[in-house]
């Protein structure tokens, strides 16, 4: 680990001040930038803890939650109006890392943690993320776990956030705060494809601040499921995870969700599906025609061409199951 | 620095790239919390931060000052096993021992997570206001201590008898007692 100084936070004034400096980085829980770090993968010169700061979870509107960045992982999955109201939330929150880190990891922080793979560690590959312009040794490597949607020859790897996933099903949207003010923007726009600037991941400018994560009511509540299928039970990255939901009106799909995670550098909402969907009857056909629409730009590599395959059978299998609110077996 | 350590209060003057793990285990001589893999993948450096368990090895020391943290020499000695020591003596929950502090102290929080009512991947029903603790339940929520030498099944039968089924409440708060002590 390369030295830096460490300040907390007192306010978030303090920590945009602090935050705007050269080599600054922004601290939450730690398990993804204290261990990048101490790969000397990430040299920030200074930290500016921000774990005390934008914790609450609160209501917003009628049905809404705003869930402050600061809030851990454990504590926005057990929170009851998260369980209520957005389900899938709580069960992609829980489908992820292990007890321990989601003890530790708070939701800004599960946000912008890097899209990464095992060369992005390894200093003897070559990884345009991490030495811009080196080139991918991903590529023709093992590739197993890489993106299938949205890639480029400059890299392949997947955003492995479950939570992040059920955030752009339900249309969530971040407030960042920062130097020149604030704004917000959906989620599904934070977070960038690889292009030619893998090593650029998402739309921050430095210093500024996810402060809250914003939830608008929806009807998905009663049909909605998140689906992670990966190399063992527990604790792992998904191969393929999907986010699905459904409003029903008799057997005819008023509006539907979808939503991809293990397969692309950035959560994927699948739009295609989605609209190959809404106002159509509730069955297994249409359900495959929307997951195909989905994946016809899908491309494997040499060992997660399986992936293309594995992501349609899961979205069938959960939207059907979703239709008929039979019990799913996670 | 100053930290709680075992309901002790300790002042350690330490650099900011001092991990938690290394805060105990070099620094303050309590060498129970192990050094695994050293980036969260194991769960060996298991230990608990107000009650709550964390992966040492991934929590910068000056981020946690000021914090109460339990170490497995917090929560039995050899002198007076913890009851899931005592398990895990008894349902041979361990071969090497190497993952066993983790193991116990990540048990503990696990305890008092399901007293809480945390749920898990693996539980049905998320309104559910208590969450009983069955084998599905234990193994998922322990995911994230790894054993190498394959103890698993002692290892969930010795937690399973200590905060299993029906006395799970009345033992994660006998147990959370003892670790405020």
């Amino acid at each position: 680990m390369t030295p830096f100084l460490y300040e907390r936070a007192a306010d978030g004034r303090a920590a945009l001040s602090s935050g705007a400096r050269a080599g600054a980085s922004f601290l939450g829980g730690g398990t993804n930038l204290v261990d990048l770090m101490r790969e000397t993968i990430a040299r920030p010169t200074l930290l500016v803890d921000v774990t005390g700061l934008f914790r609450e979870i609160e209501d917003h509107g009628e049905g809404g939650l705003k869930v402050g960045a600061g809030a851990k992982n454990t504590a926005v999955a057990s929170d009851s109006r998260v369980r209520q109201r957005f389900p899938l939330l709580s069960q992609a929150i829980l489908a992820g890392a292990s007890a321990q880190i989601r003890n530790m990891a708070t939701v800004g922080g599960n946000v912008l943690q890097r899209t990464r793979c095992a060369y992005f560690y390894d200093h003897a590959a070559r990884c345009n993320k991490r030495k811009p312009g080196a080139g991918c040794d991903a590529i023709g490597g093992f590739n197993r776990a890489h993106a299938i949607l949205g890639a480029s020859p400059s890299c392949v790897a997947t955003h492995p956030s479950d939570m992040c996933v059920a955030l752009v099903a339900l249309d969530a949207t971040v407030s960042v705060e920062g130097g020149n003010g604030a704004r917000e923007l959906p989620l599904a726009d934070l977070h960038r494809l690889p292009g030619e600037t893998p090593e650029i991941e998402t739309e921050l400018r430095h210093g500024e601040l996810i402060t809250a994560v914003t939830l608008r009511p929806n009807a998905f509540a009663a049909r909605s499921s998140y689906r992670k299928v990966r190399d063992r039970a527990s604790y792992a990255f998904a191969l393929v995870s999907v986010a699905a939901a459904l409003e029903l009106d008799g057997n005819r799909i008023k509006d539907a969700r979808l939503a991809l995670g293990g397969v692309a550098h950035k959560p994927w909402r699948a739009h295609a599906a989605e609209a190959a969907l809404r106002g159509r009857a509730a069955s297994e056909a249409a359900f495959a025609e929307a997951a195909e629409a989905e994946l016809s730009s899908a491309e494997g590599l040499r060992h997660n061409a399986f992936k293309i395959d594995l992501a349609k059978r899961v979205i069938v299998d959960s939207f059907v199951k979703l239709a008929s609110k039979e019990e799913l077996r996670r | 620095m100053q930290f709680l350590i075992n309901g002790v209060e300790v002042e350690a003057d330490v650099d900011v790239r001092t991990s938690v793990l290394d805060l105990v285990r070099d620094h303050l001589g309590l060498p129970g919390a192990k050094k695994g893999c050293n980036q969260g993948a194991c769960g060996a450096c298991t230990v608990l931060v107000d009650g709550e368990r964390i992966n040492s090895c991934l929590a910068l020391a000056v981020q946690y000052q000021g914090r109460s943290i339990t170490t497995i020499e917090g929560l039995g000695s050899s002198e007076s096993l913890h009851p899931l020591q005592q398990a895990f003596v008894e349902h041979d929950g361990f071969q090497c021992g190497y993952c066993t502090p983790g193991q116990i102290c990540s048990a503990v929080g696990m305890a008092a997570e399901v007293e809480r009512g945390v749920p898990s991947y693996v539980t049905v029903d998320l309104q559910a206001e208590v969450i009983e603790l069955d084998h599905d339940e234990l193994r998922e929520r322990m995911s994230g201590n790894l054993c190498r030498c394959g103890a698993y099944n002692g290892i969930v039968d010795a937690i399973h008898e200590t905060f299993g089924g029906q006395g799970a409440s009345r033992t994660a708060r006998a147990v959370g007692k003892e670790t405020a002590r």
